[in-house]
């Protein structure tokens, strides 16, 4: 489990590994990358190094050049539907936290159906299930059922849901969920224990180790991810790419994503986000790209259309696009949204963007035919 | 090399990452000089070429089994079920649990066969030996043999005995990036500097025999293989020369400009 490497070096220790890189440290990885080779953990972090801004175009190149041998010109689409915001948790940077008096819903299912009518008619065939973390409403039962409607207009369903034990996991496999995303906020476990105040979610190991029981669980698809703002981006850099490096050696036959989602305006009154900058962010991402070539590289619209112009393809290669973050948006429901979307535009004016850069827009690249799970629409 | 550097197989600690083989010296005293200037910790021997239950048998008797470990080997099993047997057979002999599975049935170029090693790693492992699976540079069957349990993968550089060095780079490369356990590359090297660039690439120890055990003087080629595979040990952690590749200032930044545009910097504020 990945707590047994989590366990050996202190969160703390993180920063100073990366602050104690130099310039040559950055030029030899740099020389690796070039000559044709993926970089190792020491040199990922000399990439980290505010000194490599100096090279942030030389890693851009870099990024593009790997992006594009693994990858292609492609870029993967999908859209979230929030089947609920109902939550057990006090997240204190989240809008959906227990705390906040927000009206409540939980998606019956008719208003499943609906939402996927929607989706399902702007050509959208991977789909990204959300809830709070309320384990009493949404339910395993719930969740078989909504997975029964959604299988029936998509071809990819991946879940970003509470933690769960490997073998609740098995059951929604079996059920035609192919994709687990679990992000773990933070790496840092005292800020975790002081932003995550109770519920479920309060317990820090069980999240950190449910991307393990997703891969013996058998999931096609785990993305990791840190909400870079809530504690020092260096050490949530060092733990993230630790942990996605870990898992994709340890699950093989699971392909790896990583998301790299930065703090949005939310509901509550939080204000203790620490400033991660454009250029760290970027710089940030060609880093992964170079360590991790072959992990998707996610990115949601809560990032400005500016950047997602810029960076698709660049290092990203899996984008969601017109997303509600409340439940029941897609068909009209209220505003009960998780967080504040930066790029609104519509699916067809992205696709238009992402054509003009030469980029490839992918609505489908899996079949339920592989999960030998019946009832597809078409 | 420093403490923390050392070799670690099923739980046992290594100095040295020189394996040897055993086949094909011209005398035990040729033999015993090299496992000497090899510095190896671990020589592996034929089941079909020893007796075990011998005091006296000539390979065995120079090999000093407190230093070094004995790693007796499958060779000549054409099958997993002849693998097997010559695996007890060894272990109720005294040869111990640890067995370098050989699994070859193309007396040509002894060619191992991937579906017999994995069928008998499985066995072997469930009943409680430190299987290292001689096997080609077939990096998905590397990660069966992992997850069966195997204590290292031995994939091949060449063909057994050919000294054609590293035929299988693309592969190893794979491999040695993918590997949760530890990767020795076994066949085929030829020259120190085979076992140099092995060591280079990643590997985590090197095998040789043919190479040595027909040397005009294989002490001294022994000891040619030592420094060659500390070196290519030392490179791969420490020589990356840093060769500069930064491009002089740039009048424009086409990819990365965007960044000095005007932001409305909405990020950090809640």
């Amino acid at each position: 489990m990945y707590t047994e490497l989590f366990d050996k070096i202190a969160f703390s220790e993180a920063k100073e590994r990366v602050l104690s890189k130099s310039k040559l440290d950055i030029e030899s990885a740099l020389h690796t990358s070039h000559s044709g080779k993926v970089l190792n953990f020491e040199e990922y972090l000399s990439l980290l190094h505010p000194s490599a801004d100096s090279y942030l175009e030389e890693m851009a190149e870099l990024s593009i050049n790997w992006t594009k041998k693994r990858f292609g010109n492609t870029i993967s689409l999908y859209m979230p539907m929030y089947l609920s915001n109902e939550c057990r948790s006090s997240c204190v940077y989240c809008g959906f936290s227990f705390e906040n008096k927000i009206p409540r819903k939980t998606l019956n299912e008719s208003e499943i159906r609906a939402e996927s009518e929607v989706l399902y008619s702007k050509g959208i065939r991977h789909l990204l299930i959300l809830t709070g973390e309320d384990y009493s409403i949404t339910n395993l039962e719930y969740l078989r059922s909504a997975v029964r409607i959604l299988k029936s207009y998509f071809d990819s369903i991946s879940i970003e849901i509470y933690p769960m034990d490997q073998e609740k996991y098995e059951v929604l496999i079996g059920e035609g969920v192919e994709g687990l995303v679990v992000y773990q906020e933070t790496y840092d476990p005292e800020v975790y224990s002081k932003y995550h105040l109770r519920g479920m979610k309060k317990n820090m190991r069980y999240r950190l180790d449910a991307p393990d029981r997703g891969g013996l669980a058998g999931f096609r698809r785990i993305g990791v991810g840190a909400l870079l703002g809530l504690s020092d981006p260096y050490g949530e850099m060092f733990r993230l790419a630790e942990h996605a490096h870990y898992l994709s050696k340890k699950y093989w036959r699971t392909t790896i994503q990583i998301s790299l989602p930065r703090m949005r305006p939310a509901e509550g009154e939080f204000d203790k986000t620490i400033f991660v900058s454009d250029r760290e962010y970027v710089r940030f991402l060609f880093a992964l790209r170079l360590f991790l070539p072959d992990s998707g590289l996610v990115q949601s619209t809560r990032e400005s259309i500016r950047m997602r112009n810029h960076l698709a393809g660049m290092p990203i290669t899996h984008m969601s696009v017109e997303s509600r973050t409340d439940p029941g948006g897609y068909s009209g429901g209220e505003e009960l949204k998780q967080f504040e979307i930066e790029d609104t535009r519509k699916i067809e004016e992205f696709t238009e963007m992402l054509r003009k850069k030469g980029l490839d827009p992918v609505f489908k690249d899996f079949d339920r035919a592989f999960l030998q799970v019946p009832d597809r629409m078409n | 090399m420093a403490e923390s550097d050392d070799l670690i197989i099923a739980g046992r600690r290594f100095k040295s990452r020189l394996f040897l083989g055993t086949g094909k010296f011209s005398s035990g005293v040729s033999l015993e000089k090299a496992i000497h200037s090899s510095g190896t910790e671990v020589v592996t021997v034929a089941l079909r070429r020893v007796d075990l239950s011998s005091t006296e048998d000539d390979i065995l008797t120079k090999i000093d089994r407190e230093r070094i470990l004995l790693l007796p080997n499958t060779s000549g099993a054409r099958d997993a079920e002849e693998a097997v047997r010559l695996a007890r057979l060894s272990r109720e002999l005294g040869g111990g649990d640890w067995v370098k599975l050989e699994v070859t049935p193309d007396p040509v170029y002894l060619l191992p066969d991937p579906i017999e090693t994995l069928k008998a790693a499985k066995i072997l492992v469930k009943e409680g030996f430190k299987v290292l699976p001689y096997i080609n540079a077939d990096p998905i069957l590397c990660k069966h043999l992992e997850e069966a349990g195997c204590a290292t993968v031995m994939p091949l550089g060449s063909p057994i005995g050919t000294n054609q060095g590293i035929r299988t780079l693309a592969n190893l490369e794979i491999i040695i990036e993918q590997s949760n356990v530890p990767v020795v590359v076994d066949a085929g090297l030829g020259l120190p500097s085979h076992a140099a660039q092995a060591m280079e690439l990643g590997a985590d120890a090197v095998l040789v025999n043919t190479a040595i055990a027909i040397a005009k003087d294989p002490a001294k080629t022994a000891y040619a293989f030592k420094l060659a595979t500390e070196a290519g040990r030392i490179s791969r952690l420490y020589s990356n020369s840093g060769i500069s590749t930064s491009k002089k200032a740039a009048a424009s930044s086409p990819l990365t400009g965007f960044l000095e545009e005007e932001s409305r910097n909405v990020h950090g504020v809640i």
